[in-house]
């Protein structure tokens, strides 16, 4: 049995790739085999989150429009086994993702993999709206921000409305909300919306939480999903997300900002 | 008030305003995606009729559709200036 999961948001640059890219390498160190696919045509990054920029020789529209098979376009990753990266076209075409082209690769994609984690573009376009249209779940990407937390409830609206779900009656797409750059210093001083705030707004289930890190950017830089930095708050964030979204019980942490203690609150640091 | 009550900033904080400004826009939001699709024709032709009379301005008319039971309710909110 294969599931399809969205990362969406509908705001740009709050994390979506980010976290396809550490949900993905999650989900299969822990042994389910899994495919991650750019729907960002045109603006593709996923190909360099995930270190395989230089690998890329077809692309999602070339299988689309029969140009390549799947196997062709298909990147295994170097670092696990069960992993594989299906990267974006860079054509200027929008129109490229049609509903029957995206539904027979998906199809074809659910008879080997457990998980296809389709990661979207910004905004609501075709790529977006093909993106969510045939997940059974949806991780929404959510910063701890005005507009960011507004477009999720945005998002959250198509789902339930545009899925392919929707339009056929079907049990809804299971919505999960990841709150992302989360800050607790200007969480407690009152100066950045608190889990329970967004919470009371969105009102879904709760993901996962992760902290606002520098190792995000590190990561980043080196082509590594940063739930493989096992030290940093984030990429521990993350592998707890994967824990709850395979079903574990797992408590949420670094909530509280760090109390530094009294050199280092004299010496900085 | 307390000694320390004083020194306190009096301004909201900024997270609360962020939360009241989203809690009313996002249910905004939410009644118009789950409001009939010719709502807003309707409200246009409205707002002409009563511009006929008087001179108003879109936003003093509100139109509103509630659920109750199985009756849908179609509330309107004319605002008439002084």
């Amino acid at each position: 049995m294969s599931e399809i999961i969205v990362v969406t948001s509908g705001k740009g640059g709050v994390g979506k790739t980010t976290t396809s890219a550490s949900i993905g390498m999650g989900l299969a160190r822990a042994g389910h085999k899994t495919v991650i696919i750019d729907f960002d045509i045109g603006l593709r990054n996923l190909d360099l989150i995930m270190n395989c920029e230089r690998r890329v020789v077809f692309d999602f529209v070339n299988v689309i429009q029969g140009d390549a098979n799947l196997s062709q376009a298909l990147i295994k990753d170097k670092r696990c086994s069960d992993l594989f990266i299906l990267p974006a076209s860079q054509t200027k075409d929008k129109n490229a993702l049609t509903k029957e082209g995206v539904g027979d690769i998906l199809e074809e994609l659910t008879k080997d993999f457990e998980y296809i984690i389709c990661d979207s573009p910004a905004g609501i376009e075709q790529g977006a709206l093909m993106a969510l249209y045939f997940a059974d779940q949806a991780i929404v990407v959510t910063n701890p921000e005005v507009s960011s937390v507004r477009d999720s409830d945005r998002i959250l609206g198509i789902l339930q409305s545009k899925s392919r779900r929707a339009e056929l009656n079907m049990e809804p797409v299971k919505e999960h909300l990841l709150i992302t750059r989360y800050h607790a210093e200007r969480v407690e001083s009152g100066d950045m919306l608190s889990i329970d705030d967004i919470n009371d707004i969105l009102a879904i289930d709760l993901l996962g939480i992760i902290p606002e890190d520098t190792s995000v950017l590190t990561s980043s830089n080196e082509g590594n999903p940063v739930i493989m930095n096992e030290v940093s708050t984030a990429g521990q964030s993350y592998q707890d997300a994967v824990g709850r979204f395979l079903g574990q019980e797992i408590p949420h942490r670094f909530l509280d900002p760090e109390r530094k203690g009294i050199l280092k609150r004299m010496f900085g640091g | 008030m307390s000694l320390f009550g004083r020194f306190k900033d009096t301004k909201p904080k900024s997270a609360r305003v962020a939360k009241e400004r989203l809690q009313i826009i996002v249910a905004h939001e939410r009644n118009r995606r789950s409001a009939p699709s010719y709502l807003s024709a309707l409200q246009n032709d409205i707002l002409a009729v009563v511009k006929k009379y008087v001179d108003i301005d879109a936003d003093q008319i509100h139109i509103h559709v509630s659920q109750k039971n199985n009756t849908s309710v179609l509330e309107m909110n004319v605002s008439l200036p002084e």
